[in-house]
């Protein structure tokens, strides 16, 4: 019987790992309102992305996402989890198959961290080593002691401690999918961009797919693979990557909501090496001059970077360091600033803006100079086309 | 049995001198007497118990009722409120053509007076408990009986088991005068001689200090199923 009910799950356990999720015409009408609160709304989501639903206060975002684990019910539409409709199913088996986490956290008060964290898999009937281990396993994961953390209460651990404790919560039974709603709206700026890193490092590994919900499009913009942006009325206003939203808002709403900052707001979304950089003229001391001045004909600006043997930049050299036969050591301006290729573009465009020369060599992962990034090319960058829609994920990524 | 009683302090006040003559507080007679109160103080003691029992048992379901279904709240307020508000001596001579002289009518009439307080305790927890843990606890799959079960009422039970005490302190007071309806218990001993100060300050002492135990008992009791509230960072 007990290995019955724990061998079960586990063999579940590789078609669990993300589901996918379509609305289909989906509406939720209150009754006295003349206005739906969500209308008709179609989107897709591909398992293993997250679509982050943002929106002005009392677009209906997160009646949105509640209409999916059935907290509220459909008035028509249809909401479809791979493949099967959620109307279909009885709510409460339903959402524990459904990660839950909301801005408020929601943790039970009267339960050790511990016992907050096996919610769901008692009701499911997991037996108590298993539970145990699980437990552990998720502490880890978002980054919290179990030694530590397990025996505590809610009312023991800082804001932050508790919203990871909330994450590690709604995804106890390993849900293909999870519903956030504000998870980091209560929690201080420096430590919301924390925690935001770390989920995305979190997702990483564990590849759900993701319903978030957040009015702040800064969040949108940084979490998303695709963002839904609703207006009021609970009306989709567009349906797009990060970087098509940026690109080509579709309306007068959308714009205003994405912010006049937009093209600062592309940079964040970039790293240094997704862009065409200048190329360098990398001389070294000692080497003949004609030579010397031949690859700065060849590079894209009119003077020489001097580097050492392992190809790390050491300043820009005057004109009189090719007045002899052969290039000597005379250094016009430090190579400074000094950028990263896995630098995120709008950091980088901030070095830039602070140093005098409004240019400086990149570097990549050894030291070694890759190239030259200037205004210019930032510039270029953000008159063209995106390239190709970088998710969240991705930006974080370490090299 | 007045009588006897008078007569037996009368004999023992070859030792206790003038003291129990001027009904004064005589130590020496509550040493040489106090056995004559251990079978009231537990009839006092039953007469406390078992009220707030069944009117817990009645309180705590009808809440839970009410629970459901809001709409309750009131009447059920407004009949246990209308019960408690009557004068309990004029409740103890009301009952008697019902029930007669004796423990029953006692028993009746003082779990009456628990219902509206630990009806309203029980509510006021299951509305204190934080709109968020039950959004998070419907949002995991739990049943309303299992929200309920797992949720509600543990966190509800600090409130609950405040209005438990404050029933059971009343109780024992109103247990006093129980003996207007023919039931025993400590009143029953204060009224046999309610002049002689020895007996007033043992008797009525006894009924403080059973008030005093079953709270902290119940304190006690609270402390071991919440350990969650002493814990801070």
């Amino acid at each position: 019987m007990t290995d019955h009910s724990s061998a079960a799950p586990t063999d579940e356990k590789s078609d669990r790992q993300a589901a996918t999720l379509e609305f289909r015409g989906a509406t939720k009408r209150y009754e006295g309102q003349t206005d739906p609160a969500v209308d008709e709304l179609s989107l897709e989501v591909p398992a293993g992305e997250i679509c982050v639903l943002v929106g002005p206060s009392g677009c209906g975002k997160t009646t949105a996402m509640r209409l999916v684990n059935r907290m509220i019910d459909l008035t028509s539409g249809d909401i479809l989890l791979d493949g099967r409709s959620v109307t279909e199913r009885k709510p409460a088996e339903l959402r524990r198959e459904i990660g839950y986490a909301i801005q408020q956290i929601g943790l039970f008060p009267h339960l050790t961290i511990a016992d907050n964290i096996a919610t769901v898999p008692r009701l499911l009937g997991w037996d108590k080593e298993r539970i145990s281990a699980r437990v552990d396993e998720l502490l880890e994961l978002v980054s919290l002691d179990p030694s530590e953390t397990r025996e505590r209460y809610p009312g023991q651990l800082s804001g932050g401690q508790r919203q990871r404790v909330g994450v590690a919560r709604a995804l106890a039974v390993d849900p293909p999918l999870m519903l956030m709603d504000e998870p980091f709206g209560a929690i201080d700026p420096i430590n919301r961009e924390r925690l935001q890193n770390e989920f995305l490092r979190l997702q990483q590994e564990i590849r759900k797919t993701i319903v978030f919900v957040t009015h702040d499009i800064d969040e949108a913009i940084k979490i998303g693979d695709k963002i839904a942006i609703l207006q009021k009325g609970g009306k989709l206003a567009q349906f797009a990557t990060p970087a098509e939203l940026l690109m080509y808002p579709e309306s007068k709403f959308v714009e205003d909501f994405v912010g006049s900052d937009r093209a600062l707001k592309r940079l964040a979304l970039q790293r240094v090496r997704d862009i065409d950089l200048w190329k360098a003229a990398k001389v070294r001391v000692g080497e003949p001059a004609a030579e010397a001045r031949a690859k700065i004909a060849d590079s894209d600006l009119p003077m020489a970077l001097l580097v050492d043997d392992g190809e790390r930049p050491l300043g820009w050299l005057s004109d009189r360091a090719f007045h002899g036969e052969r290039v000597e050591r005379d250094i016009r301006s430090p190579a400074e600033p000094t950028v990263e290729l896995d630098d995120i573009l709008r950091d980088a465009l901030a070095d830039l803006l602070t140093s005098e020369t409004r240019y400086g060599p990149v570097v990549d992962g050894r030291g070694r100079v890759a190239g030259v990034l200037s205004l210019e090319v930032i510039g270029g960058f953000l008159n063209e086309a995106p390239v190709e829609a970088r998710s969240g994920v991705e930006l974080v990524e370490e090299p | 049995m007045t009588f006897d009683l008078i007569a037996q302090v009368e004999v023992r006040d070859r030792s206790g001198a003038g003291c129990v003559a001027e009904n004064g507080f005589c130590p020496d007679w509550i040493a040489d007497n106090y056995d004559r109160y251990v079978d009231p103080f537990f009839e006092h003691v039953l007469l406390t118990v078992v009220p707030v029992g069944i009117g817990f048992a009645i309180a705590f379901t009808l809440a839970l009722l009410a629970h459901r279904r809001q709409w309750l709240v009131g009447p059920i307020t407004g009949v246990t409120g209308a019960l408690y508000t009557i004068p309990s001596v004029a409740f103890f001579f009301l009952l008697q053509p019902l029930t007669g002289l004796g423990n029953t009518t006692a028993i009746v009439a003082l779990t009456c007076y628990t219902l509206l307080i630990i009806f309203r305790n029980v509510i006021t927890g299951l509305r204190s408990v934080p709109a968020e843990a039950k959004d998070a606890a419907r949002g995991m799959g739990l049943t309303d009986r299992q929200l309920l079960w797992r949720v509600e009422l543990p966190l509800a039970v600090p409130e609950i088991l405040a209005g438990l005490r404050i029933a059971t302190t009343t109780t024992v007071g109103l247990a006093a005068l129980a003996f207007l309806a023919g039931a025993g218990g400590l009143g029953a001993e204060l009224d046999r001689l309610p002049s002689f100060k020895s007996n007033v300050v043992v008797a009525g002492g006894l009924a403080v200090l059973l008030a005093a135990i079953l709270d902290l008992m119940i304190l006690t009791l609270q402390r071991l199923v919440t350990p969650w509230q002493r814990a801070s960072a």
